[in-house]
């Protein structure tokens, strides 16, 4: 034990640079911290936040942990009432239940003997609280609204655009890196040339494109106009190039077809660059807004960050389905990243794209 | 266990395999024939062809299609409804008695954009890539978990625009933690996405937090192509770490960065859901950026009439932009490229 201790000791104090310890060594490790309050502070916030009930959540200074004041029922009394510790004027501590405050004084009562209430200054009372994770708050959206419709939208969106993207661009890309072929460099500076137009330039026809087509206020018209993807093209092309062309010789030496080669060789070679593609492609379709905001504007249809989005905008201050609702969008991906950290990573440096 | 495990794998893969490699056949049924009668040579189209049926449909032909629209007027999204030609949307756009005062111009919202949108990405883009080089170069050190500290810089990164909104949006809340916490250390309450002199700050600081982990996995990517051996040699030469760092990794790290710059700039000029989550444009006009005047001019029902027409135009303006970016991007890391072939 002590010495996996002095070991850790060690390693946390080990110095670099002549023995010494450098302003930077400090102040990275500060810096460091602080990154890691602000960066993932907000995210852990919302978690915790977001069991908490809706009085806890509007409570301000906050509270961190879903603590909850404890109420009682009162004889006499509609509603349940809230406890404090209240400070008598003796100095001793007594519960009292509150039934409205008026300024700076507060109405209580004695639980035990309902029948009278006395005036307490708010500064003498202090909150009673249990801490109660209120689960409520993930059921109710889910069975009152449509969230869980919005959630089979997203992930039928989701599945279906990667899917039809990772064909007809490895097709693409298998194209362009094993054949050679007449218009082939035209070709691959036409999809070169897509990838200078993002969809903010020309939003206006692609929508007028997609009514044409009638898929207005339909997935598909969400999920068909992305599918094509430069970066994805790119990707897998230059990984495709590194494949052994002997193998596609030897198959297509024992009669394969041409599909054949692509679906029974190349594909099954080139799964750690289809790999990156997928996740990337199952992000942007997860967390994409600008489009499915204009295509969609009927709540069948909703992904789940438009009606997030919407069911924000129409209730501002339910606040507690909102935060739940929130983690629960931000869910799948964050598992996704925690399993596949290293290809998103080493994707995006390879690649520079997001 | 370790073997169960891996053997359960195969075994859903498998599973998995089977509706795919039935597809597969089947397509293959329609491709053998298609084979026969073209030959191998030109199978290759037949392979490019839906990807560039998908091009041409969302991206080329809504190109041209979008000088078309620029260039008529009318309310109506037809074609043939629409008047030709009319230089009428450009000279909207551009009626102002004086470009540097967006209140004397026609499209006052279209102008008050443009001067937002050159403020936001200024600072955003600036601050961002301060701080992507300094979390890079803290992370490129010898420090322990770096791993960990890396995921906690890049996380923000994958949340959705929805998600980084609403957090931000209730967390700078005026009875928020922000506040709170500012309190707590004897300053006063400040209505950060209300009050419009704080409102372009905060969705800045949002937009750097969301996306700063993106640049600083470049940065980073950029420090460790860096070669040891010339550390090494200004170790032996006790040169002091400051001096290492503006004379060997800065240097080094310039020609990465201008690529970085530009790419920030390219996505800051475009900037749209999070500030319409976060602020909706607002207080006022004070968040609302280019996207969101042709957003707003083309698509949003309420209120005005909507204009495609308009929004066309608007989008030729920073379509313009955007293409002097790109260019600008290529011929940087083209620059870089040959550079790093004659070292």
């Amino acid at each position: 034990m002590s010495e996996t201790t002095s070991k850790i000791i060690k390693i946390a104090t080990k110095k670099r640079y002549k023995n010494k310890y450098h302003w930077t060594d400090y102040f990275s490790y500060f810096y460091l911290f602080l990154g890691v309050l602000l960066m993932f502070g907000p995210v852990v916030w919302l978690g915790l936040s977001s069991l908490k009930t809706l009085a806890g959540i509007q409570e301000y200074p906050p509270t961190i942990l879903p603590l909850s004041q404890i109420q009682v029922d009162v004889e006499g009394y509609d509603k349940p009432l809230p406890i404090f510790n209240v400070t008598q004027e003796d100095g001793s501590v007594k519960q009292l239940a509150q039934i409205k405050r008026i300024g700076i004084n507060a109405k209580m009562v004695d639980p035990l003997n309902p029948g009278e209430t006395v005036k307490v200054p708010i500064d003498k009372r202090e909150k009673i609280r249990e801490f109660k994770i209120q689960w409520q708050n993930y059921v109710d959206p889910l069975r009152k609204y449509d969230f869980l419709l919005y959630f089979k939208n997203s992930t039928f969106i989701t599945v279906v655009a990667t899917i039809i993207t990772l064909i007809i661009n490895s097709m693409a890309a298998y194209a362009l890196s094993i054949y050679e072929f007449r218009g082939k460099n035209f070709a691959l500076v036409f999809v070169i040339g897509t990838l200078l137009i993002p969809l903010t330039i020309i939003l206006v026809p692609v929508f007028y494109v997609v009514a044409n087509f009638g898929m207005i206020n339909s997935l598909w018209g969400v999920i068909l106009p992305g599918a094509a993807t430069p970066t994805g093209v790119f990707l897998l092309r230059q990984y495709m190039l590194t494949l052994p062309r002997e193998l596609i010789e030897a198959a297509r030496m024992d009669h394969a077809s041409e599909w054949a080669i692509y679906w029974r060789v190349v594909l099954p070679l080139s799964i750690p660059a289809i790999a990156v593609l997928a996740i990337f492609s199952i992000m942007w379709r997860w967390n994409d807004f600008l489009w499915p905001l204009i295509v969609l504007s009927k709540s069948e249809v909703y992904t789940l960050q438009i009606g997030l989005n919407a069911f924000h905008g129409e209730l501002t201050s339910q606040w507690n389905y909102v935060l739940s609702m929130t983690m629960v969008t931000l869910l799948p991906i964050a598992i996704i990243f925690a399993y596949l950290q290293k290809f998103i990573t080493t994707g995006i440096a390879s690649t520079g794209m997001k | 266990m370790e073997n169960i495990r891996n053997q359960t794998k195969i075994f859903f893969l498998r599973i998995l395999n089977i509706p795919f490699a039935f597809l597969m056949h089947a397509i293959d049924l329609i491709m053998w024939p298609i084979q026969k009668i073209i030959g191998v040579r030109n199978m290759p189209y037949i392979f490019l062809l839906p990807n560039l049926i998908f091009f041409g449909l969302f991206v080329i032909i809504p190109l041209g299609a979008n000088f078309f629209f620029s260039l008529s007027s009318g309310d109506e999204l037809l074609f043939a409804e629409r008047e030709l030609p009319t230089t009428k949307q450009y000279n909207q756009l551009f009626d102002c008695e004086s470009y540097l005062n967006p209140n004397t111009c026609t499209e006052d919202f279209f102008w008050r954009g443009v001067y937002n949108t050159i403020f936001f990405v200024v600072f955003q883009v600036g601050l961002m890539i301060f701080f992507s080089v300094l979390t890079a170069v803290i992370l490129n050190k010898k420090i322990i978990g770096r791993g960990f500290f890396r995921s906690v810089f890049f996380f923000p990164v994958l949340l959705s625009p929805v998600v980084v909104g609403l957090i931000w949006q209730w967390i700078l809340l005026k009875n928020g933690a922000f506040n709170a916490i500012i309190e707590s250390y004897g300053g006063d309450k400040v209505s950060f996405l209300t009050d419009p002199s704080w409102a372009m700050a905060s969705v800045i600081f949002v937009s750097i937090w969301a996306h700063m982990g993106f640049y600083t996995l470049i940065v980073l990517a950029g420090l460790q192509a860096i070669p040891p051996n010339l550390y090494e040699a200004a170790e032996m030469d006790g040169t002091s770490r400051e001096r290492i760092f503006f004379r060997i990794t800065l240097p080094l790290l310039m020609p990465n960065l201008l690529v970085v710059f530009i790419l920030a700039s390219i996505k800051g000029v475009q900037t749209f859901d999070e500030i319409y989550v976060l602020t909706g444009g607002g207080p006022g006009t004070s968040t609302s950026l280019i996207v969101q005047y042709i957003f707003t001019t083309g698509f949003a029902s309420s209120g005005s009439v909507q204009n495609f027409g308009l929004a066309a135009a608007a989008s030729m303006v920073l379509g313009v932009v955007l293409l002097f970016l790109t260019l600008m991007q290529l011929y940087f890391s083209r620059n870089k490229e040959s550079k790093h072939q004659e070292i």
